[in-house]
């Protein structure tokens, strides 16, 4: 499923990487632990998390994820989103609460990493 | 005997959350520049993020070490902190005494030394209570753990 698939699913708004949206993403990521992402993320991943601040980019940057999504509605400083543009991470942001967005892009296919 | 190809120390900054983690993003280029094996680059940032990580959270200041040779790839972290007073409960996963400012950084849920050692091929750790905490981590170029 592409970036661009879960984002018109999830009804996300895109802060960076709007020209990124193309990459394909079959596996998922999802704490509030960055330790718990830098554990598991093997690289590639969406990366679902609610905690927004720098940690959030440097930890998908250190674990080679392939894009951010914050869940519940949560908006990031503007330094974090530059940041992401720095670093090409494309970031995305739903309404959604966690629970919900790992059910529906698991119904959808995609599997978490362990 | 190894050739050393590289060795660059840094600067870490205890309490300083900002700058936190900049250090590995450094290394991270540098080795990328170098062409080194994505696994292999990826296990090392890795050990280098909770190492720094861990310096920031932990203690007033730390030196970190890079050194590549033509077989791996170490990392040598000294800190000047309060020391780990009981290495092997410390690495124990899920065991923690972060703060809740720490945690609030999405760090010290007791993962970071578990995470440090199963990235590394060697992994050693020594700590003086009220002196500070040095960590040995080595990772072989041609592993692909």
């Amino acid at each position: 499923m592409t970036l661009a698939e879960i984002k018109d699913l999830l009804k996300c708004k895109v802060l960076a990487g709007e020209e990124d949206l193309a990459v394909d993403i079959s596996q998922v990521v999802a704490s509030d632990g960055m330790s718990e992402i830098l554990a598991f993320a093997k690289s590639k991943e969406l990366m679902i998390t609610g905690l927004t601040n720098i940690q959030s980019i440097r930890t998908a940057d250190i674990a080679g994820v392939s894009a951010v999504l914050y869940c519940r509605g949560k908006q990031p400083d503007k330094k974090v989103i530059e940041f992401a543009k720095q670093k090409r991470i494309p970031v995305l942001v739903t309404d959604m609460v966690m629970f919900d967005i790992c059910g529906i892009l698991y119904n959808k296919g995609l599997k978490g990493v362990s | 005997m190894a050739a050393e190809l590289l060795r660059e120390s840094f600067q870490v900054q205890g309490r300083n959350f900002d700058k936190a983690g900049e250090i590995s993003s450094e290394i991270k280029v540098i080795l990328r520049d170098l062409g080194i094996d994505a696994s292999c680059l990826r296990r090392v940032v890795i050990v280098a993020f909770e190492a720094e990580m861990n310096v920031v959270m932990y203690a007033d200041r730390g030196t970190l070490t890079l050194i590549l040779t033509d077989k791996d790839i170490s990392l040598e972290v000294k800190d000047e902190g309060p020391g780990i007073p009981d290495i092997e409960l410390a690495m124990q996963e899920g065991y923690s005494t972060a703060s809740d400012e720490m945690r609030e950084m999405g760090f010290g849920f007791g993962m970071g030394l578990s995470n440090m050692k199963k990235n590394s091929d060697d992994f050693c750790l020594e700590s003086e209570v009220g002196k500070g905490t040095s960590v040995f981590a080595r990772v072989l170029l041609d592993s692909h753990a």
